[in-house]
């Protein structure tokens, strides 16, 4: 297997994944549970960014000099999946905002950021 | 024992990631979907930008819907952090060298987000990254002046008018164009120049708007909110 830039991105991507994974079943502080989710998230964008790559294509835009409207389909890699992750950004950036609310709140009420401490859905 | 399922659970989903990279091989050649809007974008929406043309034209209903998801993100934060009443803030000075910078860098921001929407159908860059600059600029503002009163009221009529405008265009693509959202309502132009591709700069400016105004609000939201001692 050579190594290519998207094999390399796809590995970190996973790594990040892994790394937020592991974050958020192990820490219990309900920060840092938010910041592995970030961190898995941002992985996945990486992965699926990644996933667009053509070897010796650039971006999707017209400049008139190496991508021109002529020559787009065979000079510039896949734009879908760019698309698809400028939304997943904006989601996963509203997502993360409501969940620091919901700690900010809990934070109030209990004065505690540990998850150890709330165990009213706990069976 | 706790941490063991932990590991147990990385370990599975590692070996499932692992599986996915084993079939990966690098494409050669661009898929029917991407040939289509690769093909298609320069006569059909006249924008440089093929990402813009997908996120702005194509699938243009999508992004109504992430506005609104980001709307509603504002919103629902809003109304949790205001529950219990607002409490008197106070909170220490910030250094002199954070205002003098934030003073230096907040307009330069600004202008900055300003050009990245504008342009957001010609080079890399859009609504939502100019709104997400935008919003930065708003959060130095904050950084450097935690008591500064944000006026809410600018900050909602803004966004309330600029999405309302954006469905207007949208309503009148179905009207005088193809469709809802069709960006042909205006004329296309020359590729590449600033006043082209349709309605796209007007649709991303106003997202760039709504974003921007969204991401101060969810700021000032979180700043008001009483003092917060943190435990970590």
């Amino acid at each position: 297997m050579t190594l290519t830039i998207d094999k390399v991105a796809l590995v970190l991507g996973m790594i990040l994944m892994l790394i937020g994974l592991w974050g958020g079943f192990t820490r219990t502080n309900l920060l840092k549970i938010i910041l592995s989710f970030s961190i898995f998230d941002t992985g996945l964008n990486i992965l699926i960014v990644a996933l667009g790559y053509l070897p010796g294509r650039t971006a999707p835009i017209i400049d008139g000099n190496v991508v021109t409207a002529e020559n787009l389909a065979v000079k510039a890699i896949d734009p879908v999946p760019q698309a698809l992750v400028l939304t997943a950004i904006v989601i996963g950036f509203g997502v993360t905002a409501l969940m620091l609310a919901y700690a900010l709140k809990m934070n109030q009420h209990r004065k505690s950021l540990d998850i150890n401490h709330y165990t009213d859905l706990k069976w | 024992m706790k941490n063991s399922i932990a590991i147990l659970l990385v370990l599975a989903f590692g070996f499932f990631l692992v599986h996915i990279l084993q079939l990966y091989h690098t494409q050669e050649t661009l898929n029917k979907t991407a040939t289509y809007y690769n093909t298609n974008t320069p006569a059909e929406v006249g924008a440089a930008n093929v990402v813009t043309a997908i996120v702005v034209t194509y699938r243009g209903l999508d992004t109504l819907g992430e506005v609104t998801v980001l709307f509603l993100t504002a919103m629902i934060l809003g109304y949790i952090l205001r529950q219990g009443g607002k409490e008197k803030v106070t909170k220490n000075n910030t250094s002199e060298i954070l205002i003098t910078a934030a003073n230096v860098l907040i307009p330069g921001s600004i202008v900055l987000g300003v050009y990245v929407f504008i342009n957001g159908h010609l080079t890399p860059g859009g609504g939502f990254q100019g709104g997400a600059i935008i919003g930065t600029a708003i959060t130095l503002m904050i950084l450097a002046n935690p008591m500064r009163t944000i006026r809410e009221g600018l900050l909602h009529m803004v966004e309330s008018i600029s999405g309302f405008f954006y469905v207007l265009i949208g309503l009148a693509g179905l009207l005088f164009a193809g469709g809802f959202l069709d960006n042909r309502i205006l004329p296309l132009g020359t590729l590449g120049d600033l006043f082209s591709a349709g309605a796209i700069p007007l649709i991303y400016s106003l997202i760039g708007l709504k974003v921007g105004t969204e991401i101060s609000s969810i700021i000032a939201n979180i700043n008001e909110t009483g003092n917060n001692t943190v435990k970590l």
